[in-house]
C-alpha cells in the first residue's frame, strides 16, 4: 500500500515529523517498506538567475552564462537550447550530487572555458523525463532552496511517498483513512472529519438493480449522473495517483481509483448509455464470456458473482468491470456502483480467473460495508464537482449485512497475555479511538474491522497501540527445579550419532531437495503419481524423492563436472513412499566415488570398493547399537550391482542396511562416472535394547594364553566366506573365540571355479592350558564342520 | 702398590682407545676377565700377609670397580655412536605430504539444528518432529487459516497430486513447522514446551528463496505464560546462540492467523563497512515471527483456551546459520558443492554443548 504524506495529512491533523510517523507505522504493525523523499534528493539545489549568456568561443552549441546565485555570480557553461539571459533556473553548484546523471558536480573546463556548476533539467533531478532544456521557473528568488520553491508552488513534486506492508487482517489500512486512524489512536494527531452531505437526486434512477445472489452480494447502491463531461482529471488528482504508481485514465475512472485508496472503497462506473435494460447481480452458470477492462477475455466457471444487463455479463462483481459497458472519454451519462461483495466468493472468482485487481485485493480482505451508502455520496460529490452533471436518486438493492458483534474487554487479560501493564482507562480509550463503541465492558467492533473476531483481538489492539516495543522481557521459570532432563528421544539421538559417525568416517554431509525429477525418482522405485507434486516449481523437482541416493548421485555428477572425481557424500533425512503424511521414512545414505585419495608418494591410493562401504556401514551400525551378529543377504533393489551388494539383516525381512556397488546402468542414466559405492541405513529398523541400562556386562578376562591355528580350505568359488566362518566358529562355541578370514585365492592351480579361503581360528582356554591332543581334536572338528557346510576340502 | 697406578693408566687408555665393541671386549677379557691382569692381581692377594691384604684389598677392589664402570660407560658410548650413525643414515624428507586421511563434515543446517536444540533443551523444551507431507487441515485449518484466507494464497503452497476421483482436499508440503504444534498438543496436551525443527516448502525460487528451507518452531503452553516471557526466552536464546552477552530484541506488532497478539521480532544489529554485526549498535533486523497462540489454535488441538495460554515463534534455521557463520547464499546450502561443504561444514566431533561454549571460533 502506497500513499503520500500530503494524502495522509488530508485525513490526519498532525504536528509529527516524518520520522515519527514512519516509526509509529512500523511499530503499529503497518511495516514501512519504502520511503521516497524527493526533498532529500533535491535539497542542495538552489535557484539562480541568468545575468548574461554568450556563445562559447570554441563551440556553437554551448553558451557561457553568468548566473547569479547565493554565492555570487558564477560562470556556467550550458548546452541547453533554452539557456539565455533573463531566465530563472535551478543551479547545482560544485559539490552537488545530481541524481539523474549520477555525478557530483565539480569545477571544470569545457572547451577551454571554466565552468562553476550546472543548470538542470527535470530529468537530471529525476523529477520527470523532461529533458528538452533546463528548467525555467516562473518565479523564485536567487539563492532560494529549490525544494522550498517546489513546496510553495508545486507541492506534489516534493511529496514524500510511503509504502507499507499490509498484513491480511488489516483491510481498513488499505485506505489512507484507516492508516490515519491508527496514527491518531497512537497519539500522532487527530482525524479530520472529511464528511459530505448526501446529494438529493433530481430524477429517478433509470437503471434498476436486482440481486439474485444475496450471499455473494448482500447490498448494492447505484445511481446515474447524467450530463457529465469526462476527460483528463485535474492535476491534483493525477498527481496523487501518479505518486502511488497508478496511471491516470479519465476523471471518472480516476475518481473510482481515488476512493479505492482513500477509503478502501472500490467503486465501479458503467457508461449508462451502454447498459441495456436493468442490472442483475447473480451467479454465473458457467461458459459465459466477458471482455474485461484489462482487455482480456475470460470464460467463466459456474458460481462466480457477476452483474448482467439484457445483453449478458457486464462486470465481474468485486473483481473487474467489463470493457463493453466501461466509461470512455466520451461518456456523458454514468452509472456509479457501490456494492458489498462477499470476500470468499470474490477470492474464489479472482483466483479462478487469475485476476489480481485492486478491487479483488480489497473485497477479499473485507471492506467496510457501512461505508457503501456513504461512499456513493462521496463519489457523487466528486463527480459533480469535477465533471458536472445531475444526479439521480440512489437505487438500493439488498440489505446491509449484519456485522454487529461485541466482545468483552478483560483489562487483566492484557497484563496476563502480553505481560505489559496498561491502565484500564487507557485500554478503553485506545479502543474508542480505533472506533470501537464501549458499553460497560463490552466493545462493539467497528464495521471496518472484519478481522476482530474475539476477545484476543481486543488484547492485540490494545497492545499494538500501546507499542510492543515497550515490552520488557520476563524470565520464564524452569519446568522443574534442578538440572534439566535430557530431551531427545532415543531415535533423535540415534540419528545424531549416525550423522556424526558417518562424518567421522570421512563423508561430507549434504542437504539435498526432498523433491527430484521423475526420471531419477523412477530409477529408485519412485516417480509415481502418488508422490507427484501438483504444482512443482520446475520439472526437475516434480516428485518427492523415494530414496536419498538419487539426490546424492546428482550431487556427485555436479561435483564431477566441476573436476572433483573423489568424494564421499552423505545425507540423513526423509524419503517418501507415498503422498500421505505417514508415508515418510528416515534414512542415512552414504556415497563413495573415485579413489581413497589423490595420487601420493606412499602408493596408498586405490579405487574405492565394496569393502570400504561395508566397513563404514558396519561402523555406523555399531555406533547406533545394532546387534553385532547380523546376516548378510543378497537380493536388494535392482539399483545395486547384482553381484556386489549385501543386505545386513536380522532375519530375511528385517533389513537394517544395504551396502554395495551402484548398478552401472543407474550411473549411466544419472551421468555419474563410476564405479560408485553406497550404503543406506534405516535407523528405525534397528531394535532398541529391551532393558536399557548404562551398566556393562562383566568382563571375562582369561589368564590362560589363547592359541591360534590357521586352516586353508579349497571350496567352490561361490561359497561365501561367512558360511565357512560360521561353520568353523560353530564347531566348539565355548572354546573358539573368533574366526577371521585372512586370505582368498581364486583359480590358478586350484582350477576353474574353485578358490581357497584361509582362516585363523583363535581358541581361548577357560580353566586349563590346552594340550596338543585337545587342539588336534578341535582342529579335526573344524575341518569336519567346514567340509560339511561348504563341500570343500582342507588344502594340503 | 705403585704398580696399580701404572696398571690403571694402561687399562684406562686401552678402554678409551677401543674403537668398537669387539676391541672393548678384548680389553675387558685382558683386564677383569678370568685371566685378566686385574683378576690375577686379586688372586695374588691370597699370598699376602693380613696387613698387606688389608692395604691392597680395597685398592684392588676400587680399581676393579673403576675398570668395570669405565667399560660400561665406554660400551654405552660406543652403542650410542653406532645408533647415531645409523639414525643419520635414516634421514627422511619430512616435508613430503602425509598419507591422506578423509575429513568428513557436518552440514551447517545440522550443526545449527543441534545448537538450537542444546539451548532450548536447557530451558526444558523437547524436540518434536512431524510429517512433511501434511493434510491441509494440519497445515492450515487447525492454525486458523481457513480455505478462503488470503494467507493461504500468500504462502506459495506446494500441493500433492490427488488421484482422479479422489475428492479429498489435496495434501500439501508443509509450508511451516507449525503443524507439529498441533500434532504435539493433540498427543501430549498442556502444559507443553517443544521446539519443532525441520524442512518446510514454498514455491519460490530466487536469490534469497529456495523451494525448500528449514524452520524451527517454538511452543510453550502453560497457565501463565506471557509475551514478556517470550521476549526473555528469545533474548536468552540469541545471546547464547550468537555468543554475545545481552543481545536486545524489538517486538513489532504484526499479524499471523495462528497467534494473537502477533509480533515480528527484530534483533539488534549494526552495519559496519557493509558487514552485518549482530548484537551491537542501534539498528534492527527482522529475524522471526511470533505471538501468543490463538485461542482457536488451542481449541483445534484440544487444549482449553480458558485454562491455558502460551507463545509460539518460528524462525529460519538456514537464515540464522547464514547470519551467525557469514554464509552469503541460501541456494548454495542445497547444492552439495564439495568446496562449500568443506569450507562451511563442521568437524564430526564439534558437537554443540552449552557447557563447552556452543561453537568453536
Amino acid at each position: 500500500m502506497k500513499f503520500t504524506l500530503s494524502w495522509l495529512k488530508d485525513h490526519l491533523e498532525t504536528e509529527s515529523s516524518l520520522e515519527e510517523i514512519l516509526y509509529a507505522l512500523t511499530d503499529l504493525g503497518l511495516e514501512v517498506e519504502g520511503v521516497e523523499n524527493p526533498t532529500e534528493r533535491l535539497s542542495a539545489f538552489t535557484i539562480g538567475y541568468v545575468n548574461s549568456a554568450e556563445k562559447h568561443p570554441d563551440a556553437d552549441k554551448l553558451r557561457v552564462c553568468q548566473v547569479q546565485t547565493d554565492e555570487g555570480e558564477l560562470q556556467i557553461i550550458c548546452g541547453a537550447p533554452n539557456a539565455r539571459e533573463g531566465i530563472t533556473v535551478v543551479v547545482a553548484k560544485p559539490g552537488t550530487y545530481v541524481p539523474g546523471i549520477d555525478t557530483t558536480i565539480g569545477v571544470g573546463k569545457i572547451r577551454g572555458v571554466e565552468s562553476y556548476g550546472m543548470m538542470c533539467s527535470e530529468r537530471e533531478m529525476e523529477m520527470s523525463d523532461e529533458h528538452d532544456g533546463i528548467i525555467e521557473l516562473p518565479s523564485g528568488e536567487v539563492g532560494q532552496s529549490f525544494t522550498d520553491w517546489l513546496a510553495e508552488n508545486d507541492p506534489s513534486k516534493v511529496d514524500t511517498v510511503i509504502e507499507i506492508a499490509i498484513t491480511p487482517n488489516r483491510p481498513d489500512a488499505l485506505g489512507v483513512r484507516g492508516i490515519a486512524r491508527d496514527l491518531a489512536a497512537r497519539g500522532l494527531g487527530t482525524l479530520k472529519p472529511r464528511d459530505t452531505d448526501p446529494i438529493k437526486g433530481t430524477f429517478p434512477c433509470p437503471i434498476n438493480v436486482t440481486i439474485d445472489a444475496p450471499d455473494a452480494c448482500p447490498v448494492f447502491y447505484g445511481r446515474v449522473i447524467r450530463g457529465v463531461k469526462n476527460g483528463p482529471s485535474p492535476q491534483w488528482l493525477q498527481d496523487a495517483l501518479k505518486a502511488i504508481g497508478l496511471r491516470p485514465i479519465s476523471t471518472l475512472v480516476d475518481i473510482t481509483n481515488f476512493f479505492t485508496y482513500d477509503r478502501n472503497r472500490p467503486l465501479h462506473v458503467f457508461d449508462a448509455d451502454k447498459v441495456h435494460g436493468n442490472l442483475r447481480v447473480h451467479l454465473s452458470e458457467g461458459g459465459e464470456k466477458i471482455l474485461a477492462l484489462d482487455d482480456k477475455e475470460y470464460t467463466l466457471d459456474d458460481g462466480m458473482c457477476v452483474i448482467s444487463d439484457d445483453n449478458g455479463v457486464e462486470s465481474l462483481g468485486g473483481v473487474m468491470g467489463g470493457a463493453a459497458s466501461g466509461c470512455t472519454e466520451d461518456t456523458t451519462n454514468v452509472f456509479v456502483e457501490a456494492a458489498f461483495f462477499d470476500p470468499i466468493r470474490t477470492a474464489f472468482t479472482g483466483r479462478k480467473l487469475k485476476i489480481n485487481s485492486d478491487a479483488r485485493y480489497r473485497f477479499e480482505r473485507g471492506i467496510d460495508p457501512e461505508w457503501t451508502p456513504v461512499g456513493i455520496e462521496h463519489a457523487t460529490r466528486m463527480i459533480l464537482d469535477l465533471c458536472g452533471g445531475e444526479a439521480s436518486d440512489v437505487v438500493v438493492a439488498g440489505e446491509m449485512p449484519d456485522h454487529s458483534r461485541a466482545y468483552k474487554l478483560d483489562t487483566d487479560r492484557v497484563q496476563s497475555l502480553v505481560g505489559m501493564e496498561i491502565p484500564d482507562a487507557t485500554q478503553r480509550e485506545t479502543l474508542k479511538k480505533l472506533g470501537f463503541v464501549m458499553d460497560g465492558d463490552m466493545a462493539s467492533v467497528p464495521s471496518w474491522r472484519p478481522d476482530v473476531q474475539g476477545e484476543a483481538d481486543l488484547v492485540e489492539e490494545v497492545a499494538r497501540i500501546a507499542s510492543l516495543t515497550k515490552l520488557e522481557g520476563r524470565p520464564m521459570t524452569r519446568v522443574q527445579p534442578g538440572i534439566p532432563k535430557p530431551v531427545l528421544t532415543p531415535m533423535q539421538r540415534r540419528e545424531q550419532i549416525a550423522r556424526r559417525t558417518i562424518a567421522a568416517l570421512g563423508y561430507n554431509e549434504c542437504v539435498t531437495y526432498s523433491f527430484i525429477d521423475q526420471a531419477s525418482a523412477a530409477l529408485f522405485d519412485g516417480g509415481t503419481d502418488a508422490t507427484r507434486l501438483e504444482n512443482p516449481i520446475s520439472s526437475d523437482l516434480s516428485h518427492m524423492r523415494p530414496a536419498l541416493l538419487p539426490g546424492l548421485l546428482q550431487a556427485a555428477a555436479r561435483n564431477q563436472a566441476r573436476g572433483y572425481a573423489d568424494m564421499a557424500l552423505f545425507e540423513v533425512g526423509p524419503a517418501f513412499h507415498g503422498g500421505e503424511p505417514q508415508e515418510q521414512h528416515h534414512l542415512a545414505t552414504g556415497l563413495l566415488i573415485g579413489h581413497t585419495g589423490p595420487k601420493d608418494v606412499h602408493g596408498a591410493r586405490r579405487a574405492v570398493d565394496v569393502y570400504d562401504v561395508k566397513a563404514d556401514v558396519e561402523a555406523v551400525l555399531n555406533a547406533i547399537g545394532a546387534p553385532a551378529k547380523a546376516q548378510i543377504l543378497r537380493g536388494a533393489n535392482d539399483w545395486w550391482h547384482p553381484g556386489r551388494h549385501g543386505k545386513i539383516c536380522l532375519g530375511p525381512k528385517k533389513v537394517l542396511a544395504v551396502f554395495g556397488e551402484i548398478h552401472p546402468k543407474i550411473l549411466k542414466a544419472m551421468d555419474v562416472k563410476g564405479p560408485a559405492m553406497g550404503f543406506t541405513i534405516w535407523p528405525a529398523e534397528i531394535p532398541f535394547p529391551k532393558n536399557a541400562t548404562a551398566t556393562r556386562p562383566a568382563l571375562a578376562m582369561r589368564d590362560l594364553q589363547a592359541v591360534e591355528r590357521d586352516f586353508a580350505f579349497v571350496v567352490d568359488a561361490d561359497v561365501e566366506a561367512l558360511t565357512l566362518v560360521n561353520a568353523a566358529a560353530g564347531s566348539d562355541k565355548a572354546l573358539i573365540e573368533n574366526v577371521r578370514v585372512f586370505d582368498e585365492f581364486i583359480g590358478g592351480a586350484l582350477g576353474e571355479g574353485r578358490k581357497s579361503l584361509a582362516i585363523t581360528v583363535r581358541m581361548q582356554p577357560v580353566d586349563k592350558t590346552l594340550t596338543d591332543e585337545e587342539i588336534e581334536a578341535v582342529s579335526s572338528k573344524i575341518v569336519e564342520k567346514v567340509t560339511k557346510a561348504t563341500g570343500g576340502t582342507l588344502r594340503g | 702398590m705403585d704398580g696399580l697406578d701404572a696398571l690403571r693408566a694402561k687399562v684406562m687408555d686401552a678402554i678409551s682407545g677401543a674403537s668398537d665393541e669387539a676391541a672393548l671386549e678384548d680389553v675387558r677379557v685382558s683386564t677383569v676377565g678370568k685371566k685378566g691382569e686385574v683378576s690375577l692381581k686379586m688372586r695374588e692377594m691370597g699370598k699376602m700377609s693380613p696387613e698387606e691384604r688389608q692395604e691392597a684389598g680395597p685398592a684392588l677392589n676400587a680399581l676393579k670397580n673403576e675398570v668395570n664402570s669405565a667399560l660400561a660407560a665406554k660400551k654405552e658410548a660406543l652403542a650410542d655412536a653406532a645408533l647415531n650413525e645409523r639414525l643419520q643414515s635414516e634421514w627422511l624428507d619430512v616435508t613430503l605430504p602425509a598419507r591422506t586421511r578423509p575429513m568428513g563434515t557436518i552440514h551447517p543446517i545440522s550443526q545449527v539444528w543441534e545448537e538450537v536444540t542444546a539451548i532450548f533443551a536447557d530451558l526444558g523444551f523437547s524436540v518434536a518432529e512431524g510429517p512433511q507431507i501434511e493434510t491441509d487441515w494440519y497445515n492450515f485449518d487447525a492454525l486458523n487459516i481457513p480455505g478462503h484466507h488470503p494467507a493461504r494464497a500468500e504462502m506459495d503452497t506446494f500441493y500433492m497430486k490427488r488421484a482422479e476421483g479422489d475428492n479429498r482436499p489435496p495434501n500439501v508440503l508443509r509450508t511451516h513447522t507449525s503443524p507439529v504444534q498441533i500434532r504435539s498438543m493433540e498427543a501430549l496436551g498442556a502444559p507443553l514446551r517443544i521446539i519443532c525443527p525441520g524442512r518446510v516448502y514454498r514455491a519460490d525460487y530466487d536469490q534469497t528463496h529456495t523451494p525448500m528451507f528449514h524452520q524451527i518452531e517454538g511452543l510453550a503452553i502453560d497457565k501463565d505464560i506471557s509475551m514478556a516471557n517470550l521476549k526473555w526466552v528469545l533474548e536468552e536464546f540469541f545471546s547464547i546462540f550468537f555468543g554475545i552477552e545481552g543481545i536486545k530484541t524489538r517486538f513489532r506488532a504484526s499479524h499471523f492467523p495462528f497467534t494473537e497478539p502477533s509480533a515480528e521480532v527484530d534483533v539488534q544489529c549494526s552495519w559496519v563497512d557493509g558487514q552485518l554485526r549482530i548484537g551491537e549498535g542501534d539498528g534492527w533486523m527482522e529475524i522471526l515471527g511470533s505471538g501468543m497462540v490463538h485461542p482457536k489454535v488451542l481449541q483445534a488441538a484440544n487444549v482449553d483456551p480458558y485454562e491455558y495460554q502460551g507463545f509460539a515463534f518460528g524462525m529460519g534455521i538456514d537464515r540464522i546459520a547464514m547470519l551467525k557463520y557469514g554464509i552469503p547464499d541460501l541456494r548454495a546450502f542445497f547444492d552439495s558443492d564439495l568446496r562449500w561443504l568443506r569450507h562451511y561444514g563442521f568437524a564430526a566431533l564439534d558437537q554443540p554443548a552449552i557447557h563447552a561454549g556452543l561453537s568453536r571460533t
